[in-house]
């Protein structure tokens, strides 16, 4: 099967606007009779089915949480990108397509890109609108900060609550539209089926998390916005209940996975502090802002960050990186950290983890207040009260975060910080409009591959699932479904409903039945360690294999000595994470064998075989400038497809920030 | 920061589903470390209850990191337990000591019914932002963000009852179960902004009708909730949303 990328043809800048101004619409009568369910109610889902709603199609949402408002786009803490150029310091529509497509290391569709960053001011505009409260200047006008990867001011916030306050602007819009009945909403529902009938996606089979019945649901178009699958490492910053249940099952009924392996390690988490530690939490980026990151120039020097003399610190990303400094992307930054700590100048008990230092922030921040409420003359003590009082301001949030979770005051002590698993570039392989390789099945937000190559900017995620939800498929949907205007609403006892059902609750069984020893937890441990140890931050042939046949391993452990406690038909959290750990094993499979044979480093895919003499990432353009999509052929069997990537505005060239 | 490893006893409520009543059942837990947080804690005691043969203890929680405003346990006769303005997945095992028992339960009121364990439904609250906690504007038609200046400070009031989680703790802590400081962060985070301006009345009115319809019981002024809030939510919210409820039915508003 041929990949057909669907990108319209012209300039790089007139695609969309001829796109949107001849794709195909339905008219409001039809609308009413067109059905479309949409899973997950993050940004993506929550603002496509708020969208979708308004323009008169009949949605049913679907959402594992107890409310829409839970899903995990809510966490995102620093700010949403968009090329408003507020700040007059040369940023443009031309310059977020070209950071994004650089930042992801020439591993992404230029056509896809472009059109993000020309809808990324709608999004601002949209999102003020809705009364969303981002942070302001005195002026009244909108506030911005500076994220990874550029060298403009483009990112636009809510204090570290950024994620929060655009999903509850989605929210509303979600609740508002079924107050008015457009949008039907089930919360504690999850989707463990989609229901092909022809070759087309038309509904799902959804588990209703309280009672555990199955319940099958008709859908012209079934909208995947189920977001990111790091949790396949077991320890990351995603949700607990964060999963690639929906994705996979997508993926084994036809839908291609786009480049697997490529992962974003977060360069600032909080380290991990023992063995009971259930999830890592993130330290935004934003703070690389003001914050410096550093290690002793001393290995194993074990004393207090307040006693070691500024010329014995190295500021290691500003010496190796002076163009950029702490402001290097993430996949730069975390592999500069794990060199630092492998090479033995770690700090802290665990010895993995390096100072994120705020002293010089607070010091610069207090003499600007002191200097603005005209007292110049302050004494130090007084100027770094002021100081802390405006970091404060910042960050307030995050400082509180730390301060709960480690018990040290970050405001007195530098943080200590070290990578962590945060989201997913791969996913879902989909076409222009958003479509997979299952015909009406499509895939929105982090649960699709699209948009960040190799490796996402920082504040680029809020930006993506919005502008997919709130502007991308009220288009492309429409496009397609002009032609769908004659299938009447199949009703659920159609055969392939019945049988779908039947695989879904024959599944279930085999699972309930197997009644083995080992918990569901201890699966998802052991998977998320040889993820890890072997297809993390460094990548090589040799664990890679070993990885393969060590998840073969413990799938065939997995499915003869899981214990699942209690009954299939009642709330059971335990038979909802053990589905989800059995569909993880299988992904973790996929994952190593495309980072096996992507035999490159590029963005956040670092193989140890491919590198510069000074450790940074070496692609390979000839052999591997391509989509890799894999197709499903049953249990470990996957086959390659390529989709080639043709740059035809930004010539691919090492990518440096030195 | 010293760490210590500690034994506890738990008394955990325990209750099937809506169906059956509840009860009080007594676990011993040993060898936590002051380092786990609240959660990581009853993750220690599943696993041991489900290397027992017995059914895990059902809770709600998913990012576990404070936001998400899904878990929901009433800790010693606290709601999120004995720290301010922190959520029972923030709150971490240093606070306890060696031999302690600690006494958890489910929300509490009438509008949370509970579903299992220490598990409740709090779907009312979603309907009741259903009711009007929204700004009436449909994708595509905003102006350009800057073209409406709003001073700092009202939208840093705005933001900061737009912080409000929506996890219940405000309902679980007041003796009424009342909602009001859940109802008049909404309130409060519209009315503050020239966007939720037009609707402000009827939305007023329409969401004080659902919070009643829900079975939510009246503000008495306690201060429980703003006392119990993870976030902050001020009490001002309240006098804020009293204001502009009589100001909406005084005017002769019509319901929406």
């Amino acid at each position: 099967m041929a990949l057909n990328s669907k990108i319209p043809a012209g300039p790089i800048d007139a695609k969309w606007k001829t796109y949107k101004s001849t794709c195909k619409l339905v008219n409001p009568a039809n609308k009413r009779q067109l059905e479309i369910i949409v899973v997950g109610t993050g940004l993506a889902g929550a603002s496509a089915a708020a969208s979708l709603g308004e323009m008169g199609y009949k949605v049913k949402a679907f959402c594992f949480q107890d409310s829409p408002r839970r899903a995990h786009s809510i966490a995102a803490q620093g700010g949403i990108n968009a090329a408003k150029n507020y700040q007059n310091d040369g940023d443009s529509t031309y310059r977020l397509f070209y950071d994004t497509i650089k930042g992801g290391d020439y591993r992404a569709r230029e056509g896809n890109v472009h059109r993000l960053a020309e809808v990324s001011a709608s999004i601002i505009d949209q999102c003020v609108a809705q009364g969303v409260p981002f942070a302001r200047e005195y002026g009244g006008l909108l506030s911005n900060r500076s994220f990874g990867g550029t060298q403009v001011q483009r990112t636009f916030y809510a204090a570290g609550q950024t994620g929060q306050q655009l999903l509850i602007g989605a929210y509303q819009a979600l609740e508002r539209q079924v107050a008015l009945g457009t949008v039907e909403m089930y919360s504690r529902h999850e989707m463990l089926e989609v229901v092909k009938i022809d070759g087309k996606a038309r509904g799902i089979i959804a588990r209703n998390l309280v009672t555990g019945e199955l319940e099958r649901h008709f859908g012209h178009a079934v909208l995947l916005c189920t977001g990111g699958y790091g949790n396949v490492f077991y320890l990351s910053t995603n949700a607990m209940g964060s999963n690639v249940t929906a994705a996979w099952k997508a993926h084994r009924q036809g839908a291609f996975f786009g480049n697997p392996c490529f992962t974003q390690i977060h360069p600032t988490c909080i380290p991990v502090s023992g063995d009971h530690q259930s999830k890592l939490t993130l330290m935004s980026e934003s703070l690389r802002n003001d914050g410096r990151i550093w290690v002793p120039k001393k290995q194993g020097d074990n004393r207090k960050p307040t006693d070691i003399a500024e010329e014995e610190r190295d500021y290691y990303l500003e010496r190796r990186y002076p163009a950029f400094g702490n402001l290097v992307p993430r996949d730069v930054a975390s592999r500069a950290a794990k060199e630092r700590c492998d090479a033995g100048y770690g700090v802290g008990s665990s010895k993995m983890a390096v100072y994120l230092d705020f002293a010089a922030a607070i010091e610069r921040y207090g003499k600007i207040e002191a200097n603005k409420q005209g007292k110049g003359n302050l004494d130090k003590a007084s100027i770094i009260a002021l100081g802390k009082d405006v970091v404060k301001e910042k960050y307030g949030n995050l400082f509180d975060m730390y301060a709960k979770i480690t018990g040290e005051n970050p405001y007195e002590v530098p943080m200590r910080i070290y990578p962590a698993v945060h989201y997913t570039m791969g996913g879902l392989w989909v076409d222009y409009e958003l479509m997979t390789t299952v015909p009406n099945l499509y895939a929105l937000g982090e649960a699709n591959f699209s948009d960040h190559g190799a490796n996402r900017l920082g504040a680029s995620a809020l930006m993506q699932g919005l502008a997919d939800g709130y502007f991308v498929i009220p288009y492309t949907l429409g496009n397609n479904l002009a032609d769908d205007i004659r299938t009447k609403a199949i009703p659920t006892d159609h055969p392939a409903f019945v049988a779908a059902e039947k695989e879904v609750s024959d599944r279930i069984n085999r699972m309930m039945n197997i009644k083995g020893k080992e918990s569901v937890e201890s699966f998802h441990k052991r998977l998320g360690k040889i993820m890890w140890d072997k297809c993390g931050m460094g990548r090589n042939a040799k664990g890679l294999e070993e990885a393969i046949r060590e998840i073969q391993a413990l799938r065939k452990e997995f499915w003869s000595n899981v214990r699942i406690p209690g009954e299939v038909k009642e709330f059971n959290p335990e038979l909802d994470k053990a589905g989800r750990v059995a569909d993880f094993i299988e992904l973790g499979e996929l994952m190593c064998k495309d980072a096996l044979h992507r035999e490159e480093s590029c963005g956040g895919h670092f193989r140890e075989e491919s590198q510069t003499e000074d450790g940074e990432a070496l692609r390979d353009d000839e052999k591997f400038m391509y989509v890799a999509a894999w197709e499903f052929k049953g249990e470990s069997q996957f086959e390659l497809h390529k989709e080639t990537l043709d740059y035809e505005v930004v010539h691919p060239s090492a990518r440096s920030y030195k | 920061m010293q760490h210590y490893n500690m034994n506890l006893t738990l008394k955990v409520w325990r209750q099937r589903n809506n169906k059956v009543k509840g009860h009080f059942e007594t676990f011993q837990v040993k060898n936590i470390s002051s380092e786990m947080s609240f959660l990581e804690m009853f993750d220690v005691l599943n696993e041991q209850l489900v290397a027992e043969g017995k059914d895990p203890i059902a809770f709600d929680h998913d990012c576990r990191e404070g936001i998400c405003g899904m878990c929901s346990m009433h800790i010693n006769g606290r709601s999120h337990g004995p720290w301010d303005q922190t959520t029972t997945c923030q709150l971490h095992m240093r606070e306890y000591k060696d031999g302690d028992t600690i006494v958890v339960e489910p929300w509490r009121a009438n509008a949370f019914p509970v579903i299992r364990d220490l598990v409740v439904d709090r779907s009312s609250f979603d309907r009741i932002i259903a009711a009007g906690g929204y700004v009436s504007v449909n994708t595509g038609n905003a102006v350009d963000a800057n073209a409406l200046p709003i001073e700092k400070q009202k939208a840093d009031e705005s933001f900061a009852a737009a912080s409000c989680i929506g996890c219940g703790a405000c309902v679980a802590a007041c003796p009424n179960a009342s909602a009001m400081l859940f109802v008049s962060a909404k309130i409060a985070h519209l009315a503050l902004l020239p966007q939720g301006d037009p609707e402000r009345k009827v939305r007023a009115v329409n969401m004080v009708q659902q919070m009643d319809t829900e079975g939510f019981g009246s503000c008495t002024n306690i201060g429980a909730c703003e006392a119990e809030c993870p976030k902050g939510i001020s009490l001002e919210n309240i006098a804020r949303l009293n204001r502009e409820y009589v100001g909406a039915v005084f005017s002769g508003s019509p319901r929406g």
